[in-house]
């Protein structure tokens, strides 16, 4: 798994952020940044390359499926790996998520394990 | 009030406290709360819509959510403070998410607000329906907190 790319970590909870930084930084990753909504992070992606988004759902202004439709229809984007990290578990939201094409999904409350399985994954 | 709407909410704030913060909790005996009183420091609260419409709220005991709160850092956590109040609004929004996973599983669908963060001693819990308030009492190694899940009638 290289972990050397940049990461964008989307989620209107500081804590989640945090928490996922602490898990992204102990697997060896160093290139972080962050965005509080959907909206703040399609700015961000306008204005530099990022490599992978792990992103929240349920959000203000933007949610993450917002988000994720978005991505894949963007020439840039549309191959970019993107891991869902919600608490929305509801079998209607992964099925939209799927279509929508997300890479992989993971349910609130998680591991450390959890979410470095997944990125060997999707990083492959 | 219908116990299979109580449960999942016991069991997803045992798994949500024990995955997120490494915390072992133990669930007390369930009452009637008679008042809006919060029984702790720092509340979240929640709205939930769908086959019944009511609300959740977690209240922590300030010693508590210090202790939890520093488990999921990685750091102490010495001051009720904006990080515990996100925190406290991320866990409910986890414990919800949970407890609706396993209602979805009995067939009841519910979806769920933003939830919302009060601080202070002796502040009010506002469930917006006339339902029945029933407090569950937890206790962990390093103080207590409480949930309460009120339906509609």
């Amino acid at each position: 798994m290289d972990t050397s790319i940049k990461v964008l970590i989307v989620d209107d909870f500081a804590t989640m952020r945090r928490i996922l930084k602490n898990i992204l930084k102990q697997i060896g990753f160093k290139n972080l940044v962050e965005a509080d909504d959907g909206t703040s992070a399609w700015e961000i992606l306008q204005g530099q390359t990022i490599d992978l988004i792990i992103s929240d759902w349920n959000m203000p202004k933007m949610t993450g499926l917002e988000l994720l439709k978005k991505v894949r229809a963007s020439d840039q984007y549309k191959r970019t790996p993107f891991l869902m990290v919600t608490a929305e578990a509801q079998k209607q939201n992964v099925i939209e998520a799927v279509q929508a094409g997300v890479s992989n999904y993971v349910v609130k409350p998680f591991t450390a394990e959890a979410i470095s399985d997944k990125l060997e994954k999707i990083l492959k | 009030m219908n116990v299979t709407l109580i449960n999942p909410f016991i069991n997803a704030t045992i798994h949500v406290l024990e995955t997120m913060a490494f915390v072992t909790v133990s669930a007390g005996k369930p009452y009637l709360k008679k008042n809006n009183v919060a029984v702790g420091d720092v509340t979240g609260i929640l709205g939930l819509t769908g086959v019944a419409n009511g609300t959740i709220s977690v209240t922590f005991e300030e010693k508590c959510i210090l202790n939890v709160v520093s488990n999921m850092f990685g750091e102490t956590m010495t001051e009720l403070n904006h990080e515990i109040a996100d925190a406290v609004g991320e866990l409910t929004n986890m414990i919800s998410g949970q407890a609706r996973r396993e209602l979805e599983e009995a067939g009841k669908v519910f979806k769920a607000a933003i939830p919302s963060v009060v601080t202070g001693r002796n502040h009010s819990i506002t469930h917006h329906t006339d339902g029945p308030q029933i407090a569950i009492p937890f206790s962990t190694g390093n103080g207590d907190f409480t949930i309460e899940v009120c339906f509609e009638r």
